[in-house]
């Protein structure tokens, strides 16, 4: 009897050294995996698939990422008590626990809902479910659908992969368009494809005045708001920023010779990084072309690489290179005028 | 009584270690597992030629027997003054097809061009990192975020290493003489002549 009480006491301490050397396996309150179904992520209230938990707070970037003209609804839970730590601007770090959900619907059918779920200290989880017909349940789409809905006359709205999350969100998968720029309250009232923001969205006032971003002194004593000395320039850099500045934001991680569009850089010097795209040269070549192809060409904008490229549709061109199978009309007239009329002016 | 007593303790110690891992950390000191820069290099070369990366980076030419790799310019990918011309047209048998330098691919994806792997700034791999380069053959897509990497690029299975071996071939590639050669962009379909 004591040789069995000797070794269940060894064992016992055995097992508190481990459990002291792996301190985050215990600390961790999220699955290793998202589950199959949507509704085991905690969205609605249980035993429904159209209500909202109270928990989870709607918002709504100032400068929507454009996804074929989707209506888009986006969530997000912060656990009770957790705080936000931004104190990097240009990387807020979020509690473990927190989630993200974005939900997307074509023609007023729920098609799919991407989710984002902090499980650990060591990154999050994303992956997207699919919805059923008839808007009862939606499961997780690991390998993505290609092909999910038909958008307009043969152009399919493609759900993504894992992997296409990453190409996006990176290797952490870490959450985009929650930011001081997208989330301030100097919205943008001319913002391209700008949506209502109601009186339950957060924003970073609520954010402050909630005690959710840390520290105090990294909040800004003025609303984020782009640095641009005329309205335009202020919307075009914004749609910039929503749409292309996941990946061109000068972190190093891709060769384009493309100035920075992260947020954080548009509200240090907007109108520096417009005059830099004039005549900015690229590696990209235009087909049939073997020179390079300038960012915004000033003696021939429409041969702009910025504009061939929003305009493309093909695989190998077309930009954001994923996420979008129709281009967008209206950013693209909305583009083609301010260079034309702002960026081309005499003195610039 | 005291043996058998130590045994138990040391029977259930080490399940205990089997069953949590931790006796696969224990059993290495730290720092034993991350090779040299030169074992990387080493490594990488070991890999890109075990796994064909020449059959298709290096341009192909005319030898004594047969087509053999152009190794002065090893690993540059399909040559600028290549001009392809249009692909011959493919039939139900016959999908796809190679250009003479093994360097240019036509099929339903178009016409691909093997990139220029050596680290030129300007045209090959110089301005990336070992983390674009492993986020680009796991994710299929050009330096990780962009265009999708066309066939025959066989990212599918390169991108079943582990990240330790793909850091090792980008060691390799970056330790290899740069070589300036800007390969074409691709041609979609509905671009082909």
């Amino acid at each position: 009897m004591t040789c069995q009480r000797t070794t269940l006491a060894c064992a016992a301490l055995l097992l508190m050294a481990i459990h002291r050397q792996q301190p985050h396996l215990a600390a961790s309150p999220g699955p290793a995996a998202l589950p199959v179904q949507l509704a085991d992520t905690g969205l609605f209230v249980s035993g429904t698939t159209d209500v909202v938990a109270a928990a989870n707070r709607p918002f709504s970037p100032q400068y929507p990422l454009w996804t074929d003209g989707a209506t888009k609804r986006r969530w997000v839970y912060i656990p009770q008590g957790a705080t936000i730590d931004a104190g990097n601007p240009r990387r807020w770090e979020f509690p473990v626990g927190t989630r993200f959900w974005k939900e997307f619907s074509f023609a007023g059918r729920r098609v799919e809902t991407r989710v984002l779920w902090k499980a650990s200290e060591s990154g999050w989880l994303a992956g997207s479910y699919v919805w059923n017909q008839d808007g009862s349940d939606a499961v997780l789409a690991s390998d993505g659908i290609t092909g999910a809905v038909e958008i307009i006359p043969g152009r399919q709205h493609n759900i993504p992969s894992g992997a296409d999350c990453a190409a996006c969100h990176g290797t952490t998968r870490a959450p985009l368009g929650f930011n001081p720029l997208q989330l301030s309250d100097d919205r943008d009232p001319n913002a391209i494809h700008g949506e209502p923001l109601t009186k339950e969205m957060m924003t970073v006032r609520t954010l402050v005045d909630e005690g959710v971003l840390t520290p105090a002194t990294a909040i800004p004593q003025t609303p984020a708001r782009i640095s641009a000395r005329d309205p335009q320039t202020r919307t075009i850099l914004g749609y910039l920023s929503g749409n292309c500045g996941a990946c061109h934001n000068g972190d190093g991680q891709i060769s384009a010779q493309v100035p920075s569009f992260a947020s954080a850089d548009l509200m240090d010097d907007g109108d520096g990084i417009a005059r830099r795209m004039m005549g900015q040269p690229t590696r990209w070549q235009a087909p049939g072309r073997t020179d390079g192809t300038m960012l915004i060409d000033p003696s021939s904008p429409d041969q702009s690489a910025l504009l061939l490229r929003m305009r493309s549709r093909k695989p190998s061109s077309q930009m954001p290179p994923l996420g979008t199978v129709v281009q967008d009309q209206q950013a693209i007239t909305a583009i083609g005028q301010w260079i034309s009329e702002v960026v081309r002016q005499p003195g610039d | 009584m005291q043996i058998r007593t130590t045994r138990t303790f040391l029977g259930a110690a080490a399940f205990i270690l089997v069953s949590t891992g931790l006796g696969r950390a224990v059993s290495s000191s730290p720092g034993t597992d991350t090779p040299t820069a030169a074992e990387r290099v080493q490594r990488g070369g070991y890999l890109v030629g075990a796994m064909g990366c020449h059959d298709c980076h290096t341009p192909w030419k005319p030898g004594p027997q047969g087509p053999e790799p152009d190794m002065s310019r090893a690993l540059s990918g399909h040559p600028a003054d290549f001009v392809v011309p249009a692909p011959p047209r493919p039939s139900d048998a016959w999908t796809w097809s190679g250009a003479a330098t093994n360097t240019a691919f036509a099929g339903p994806w178009g016409v691909s061009f093997t990139a220029n792997l050596t680290p030129d700034v300007e045209t090959g791999l110089g301005r990336w990192t070992a983390d674009t380069f492993i986020a680009a053959l796991r994710t299929g897509r050009h330096e990780g975020k962009g265009r999708p990497i066309l066939p025959p690029m066989p990212y599918k299975m390169i991108r079943t290493l582990t990240d330790e071996d793909l850091r090792s071939i980008f060691a390799y590639l970056q330790s290899l003489p740069p070589i300036r050669n800007r390969v074409p962009t691709p041609v979609d379909p509905e671009d082909q002549k």
